[in-house]
This record gives C-alpha cells, structure tokens and sequence, in this order.
C-alpha cells in the first residue's frame, strides 16, 4: 500500500519542480499571501508580474525559504518545505536565485563570488570549482572581468556575475526576483539574454519582472497577481490579447502603451 | 543665442584649465590663505610654531646633557638624557636579572620575525605566520620569559617590568580582547534571547565599571573570593582583566560594523545554501572586520596607553618604572623627571603612531579597487 503511494508521489516529483498549495503569510496582521496554488512543471518558465505590492517577491522568496509561509504546502524538488533546517539548506543547494540588487559579495572577486557556494557547500575542491565558474562566467559573456571586484563592474555585469554566481552550483531551478528592476536602460538587454539563453536550454524558472516584452518572449505561462493573490493564470498569447480579469485587464493597461 | 535645433558634428577635445588654478602658489591660497579668516589663522599659527618649537629644540637636544653618572651633569637648562641613559635597561626589563636580558631579546626578535611577514602583504603563507603568532611564538616566550624550566632561570613575574610589562600585557590584552570582542558582538545579534541577553549584559557591565576598578577588584577582591591556597599571578590577573574590560569596547566597535551589512548579503548567502557559521564567518564577517578597522585601531590603541594603569596595583611597566626610577636619590634634579616623561611619551607615541599609519595603510588597501 504504503509501497505504491511513495511511488506516485516520486513520480509526481520527476516532474513537478514546485507545488504550492493552499500557502498563506502574513507580515503580522498584514495578510501577504492568500491561498496560493501554483505547481511549475520541469523545464517550465513562469513568470510572475502585478502591481508592487502583490506578494510576487514574497510568493518566490517562500520558494527557497528566504520567506516562511505559515499554512499550506510547499514541495521544491520534492523536498516539502518544513521548519527543518536540513530541509531548507537541501533546497537551497537545487534552487539558485537572482535578486534585484544583486547581493554580491563585495569583498571577494568575481571568481571567488562564483567559487565559495560550490566549495564551502559541495564540498567540490577550489580547482573544479574555478573550472565550472569559468565556464559559466563565459556563458554569462564576462570571463575576462573575473579577477575584479563587483564594485568596478557596471550594474548589468554585476546582475550577470549574480546570475552566473546561482549556477555555479548547478541549480536545478532558477528563480529571479525583478532581475532587470536596478538597472539603468542600457542594461537591460545584456541582462535578459542572458535569462532568456537560459531559458531555451530548458532551466526550469520563476521569473518576477516587469519586462512584459521579455515575458511574452520566454514565458510557457503567466501568473498575474494583485493584493497577495493569484487573479489569473495563463498562456502569454490569451493573456496579453484576451485577458479574462477585469483587474488583469486594468494592470495591462497601465503597463502597456 | 542658441539655434533651436541642433546637431553636432565635432567632439570638443578636453581642454586645461585656465591660468592659476595649479600650482603651488595656487594651492596655497587655496588651502591657507582662501578667506581673511583663514588668512588669519594661518599666520596665527605659524606665530605659535615659531613661539613654541624652538624653546623645544633648545630643550631637547642644543642644551640637552648626553652623558654623566648622576645629577651633577644635569645642573643646566637641557634635558637630562643622561638619565635615561643609565636606567635604560631598567626602563626596558624592570628587575629582569641583567644576565638573563638576552631571554627577553630573543623574545622581542621572535615577535618581530612573526609580525613582520604577517604585516606586509605580499609576503605569502599567511596561514602559517598565524599558526606561528598564535601558538609556537606565545609558548616559546612564555618558556623564555618565565623560565623554571629547560635549564632557564626561574624568573617569577614580580621581577618583570619596564617596557616588557607594557608590551606583554598590550599584546596579551589585545588577543583576548579581539576574538572575545568578535564573539560578544555576534552574541549581542543572536536570534537566541537567553545568548544575547548574556552577551548585553556582559558589555553593559564591563563598559559600566572604570578600568582602575577592574584592576583593583582584580589586585584585590579576586584572591578573597578564590579558595586558599589557590594564587593566581598578579600580571595575568591584570592582563585578564583588562582584555576583558577592552573585549566590550571591542564588540561595541565590531557590532557596528555588523550593523552596516545590508540584509541582502545576508540573503545573498542563504540563496546559495550556505550555513549560518559559513554565512556569518565567509560573508558577513570580513566586510564588518573591514568596516569596523578604525575603530578596531582606535581600541587597540586606548588598551595599549591604559597598560600604564597597571601601575596602581604595583605593578611597573614602561612608565611606572620611569616614575620610580625619577625618585633616586643620585639623580634628584630638576630637568630629571620632565625628561624621563618625554622619553616615555616618545616610545608611547611611537607605537601607537605607527598601529595608526598601519591601520591607514590596511583601509586604503582594502578599499583599493573596490569602491561599493
């Protein structure tokens, strides 16, 4: 008996990356998340928009647990989300995240940003690290700024070593909160095609942004939320040209002109 | 007037600047002579200079005694550094026995021969020169120093003094006080409330209380509470209690800097998986460390000039030894103890002037290449 539900529910894991049921938060009385379900597929691009102050940042920092939710279920990689610390270091090791400040390590160079999860975390020695992180500094298209420190980088190849630094350790998820939202106009671009390369080699992400162009290009699908809910969900195509929310339609009138 | 539209067809190249602003004769009206006030002050003080430096330099070295057996040389108008001549070793070891001075030599180049590779940067093996500093230099000086053992001498603490007890107990100090500093000022941030109400309240106490307190109840009070029989000596009592005394000021300090870590440093680390411990020791803690070197430096310093308060529990370090050493007999003349006291504020300034400049040195290269 027991023997068959442990193997629909690993099954179900092979392909599901995150299952959120039911997960509600508050910031003391103040009501963050309500009722969120939301299950992302392997290889699946999500992405997130809405107005500031709709719980999108909040609903992907509940994912590796930079935020805790205080009802519901939260299943990364099949891992479930619990007060356990074990548990959320092991999903933080499979999910990388990309923030809106970068959050470098000012103190060490692009190099040692990159190597210093895989080495203190994995346990991999400094010499494959530095291979794997010169890799990945390649692919983000800045190998040759590793020696240097964040802080004489430019904002879009600070963002792009952040990225770079969340796939030194192979992550099997991405999540990005508002990746582009720091950076000066110019920037943007370098930056998205970076993600959007990322995006056709078939990582499974979560993306939180308001580049509704980028969104259309990369997105399988689109979750809109407003006041600590999901309104609507959807394909890019519907969703821009048809969106079914009288408050989905108000938001894509104010954000597309 | 302007034409309403406009488009340039080429680059104006970078052009100097216009007469008189470089220069020296520029940079002095810029930077001494730029308003009357400043004008003013200038020449006031360059007045006062020319008022107070000479006297000194007559005083210091033109009528200055060099050489003599006792007060007869030093009758004059000059300082007497004939005096400190002859109690220099004195003023160096206290009452050291003379025929073991050379155990505390070899000490100070042991200090030196690890101080120096982990002072300059580009020599290599920082992990060793530690290792060395941290557990072969203190026990080799402490076999050195103490003796009673390997066919050295016996030669208990008491007959310790001078300059020796200044730099043991600076030294001494300033390791207990450093980690101790670090660890109380994670503490007092802790999520856990039993630790941080601790840990505050230990700052609070110690912060609370004057150094010269502490150094009595330590001379004092601490030998009634300890069981009879038991002694603890007099300098490590000393030593003790002001490494502690300071390790608050110390997380003080270092707390501040931890406050200036942006939470996204602290989120950044997590992202990745990475452990509380690894968290706080691999990101957190070098920034706040770098942060916080001034008034690290600052610290340092205070505890190095407060070892001289030592001396009100009988205890005679560099300037206590001075002080005595002023009080003989054969040298009781006026220019005796004025000269005696520059000498110690020459070596005291010395040494913090250059923990000073190095400290300097460090900012400047940390902060080199990294501006936020």
């Amino acid at each position: 008996m027991s023997d068959t539900a442990d193997k629909v529910v690993s099954q179900r894991s092979s392909e599901v990356a995150i299952e959120m049921a039911g997960v509600n938060k508050w910031y003391g009385a103040f009501h963050a998340l309500r009722d969120i379900d939301l299950t992302v597929n392997r290889g699946e691009r999500i992405v997130i928009c809405g107005p500031s102050g709709s719980g999108k940042s909040t609903l992907i920092r509940c994912v590796n647990a930079l935020e805790s939710h205080q009802s519901g279920r939260i299943v990364v990689d099949g891992i479930e989300l619990t007060h356990d610390l074990r548990r959320i270091d092991e999903v933080r090791r499979e999910t990388g995240m990309v923030f809106q400040s970068f959050n470098l390590f000012p103190h060490l160079t692009v190099l040692e940003n990159c190597t210093l999860a895989p080495i203190w975390v994995r346990k991999m020695p400094k010499r494959d690290a530095e291979g794997i992180a010169m890799q990945l500094l390649e692919r983000v298209r800045i190998p040759e700024q590793a020696a240097k420190y964040p802080g004489q980088l430019s904002g879009g190849q600070q963002q792009r070593v952040a990225i770079a630094r969340a796939l030194c350790m192979r992550p099997k998820i991405m999540l990005f909160d508002e990746p582009t939202s720091a950076l000066d106009p110019e920037m943007i671009k370098e930056v998205l095609d970076v993600i959007v390369d990322l995006a056709t080699d078939g990582m499974t992400m979560v993306v939180v942004t308001h580049e509704m162009g980028f969104a259309r290009q990369v997105a399988d699908r689109i979750v809109f939320m407003a006041d600590g809910q999901i309104v609507e969900v959807g394909e890019p195509e519907p969703f821009f040209t048809a969106p079914r929310h009288a408050r989905t339609r108000e938001f894509l009138g104010q954000v597309l002109r | 007037m302007a034409p309403r539209n406009f488009v340039r067809t080429e680059i104006i190249p970078a052009q100097p600047p216009p007469a008189g602003t470089l220069g020296p004769l520029a940079w002095l009206r810029a930077h001494l002579f730029s308003t009357p006030a400043n004008a003013a002050i200038t020449i006031l003080a360059v007045l006062f200079l020319a008022w107070t430096i000479p006297p000194l330099i007559r005083w210091a070295f033109v009528d200055a005694v060099w050489t003599g057996e006792n007060r007869e040389a030093c009758v004059g108008a000059g300082a007497c550094w004939a005096f400190v001549r002859a109690k220099f070793d004195l003023f160096m070891y206290g009452q050291y026995p003379p025929a073991q001075h050379w155990r505390v030599n070899v000490v100070g180049l042991l200090f030196v021969a690890g101080l120096v590779p982990m002072a300059i940067p580009a020599i290599p093996g920082k992990r060793w020169t530690v290792l060395y500093l941290l557990v072969v230099f203190p026990v080799a000086a402490f076999i050195l120093l103490r003796g009673g053992m390997f066919g050295l001498t016996d030669v208990p603490t008491t007959r310790w003094g001078g300059l020796l007890v200044t730099l043991v107990v600076a030294v001494t100090g300033i390791v207990i006080a450093f980690p101790l500093g670090v660890l109380l000022a994670l503490a007092r941030r802790s999520r856990l409330p039993l630790i941080r109400v601790l840990a505050t309240g230990l700052i609070e106490i110690w912060r609370g209380v004057p150094l010269v307190t502490v150094l009595f109840m330590a001379s004092v009070m601490l030998p009634i509470f300890l069981p009879s029989g038991v002694t603890i000596d007099k300098l490590l009592r000393a030593i003790i209690g002001i490494g502690v005394f300071y390790s608050a000021y110390m997380a003080e300090v270092i707390r501040g800097g931890l406050q200036s870590i942006p939470r996204g440093q602290y989120e950044g680390a997590m992202a990745l998986g990475l452990s509380g411990l690894q968290r706080t020791w691999l990101v957190v803690l070098p920034q706040a460390l770098t942060i916080s070197i001034p008034g690290i430096v600052n610290t340092i310093i205070a505890l190095f000039k407060d070892t001289s308060l030592v001396l009100i529990i009988a205890l005679y370090d560099l300037l206590g030894m001075i002080q005595s050493a002023t009080n003989d007999s054969n040298w009781a003349v006026a220019q005796v103890p004025a000269s005696g006291y520059a000498f110690a504020a020459v070596i005291y300034w010395a040494l913090c002037f250059s923990m000073s400049r190095y400290s300097l040195f460090i900012e400047r290269r940390r902060a080199a290449g990294r501006p936020r």
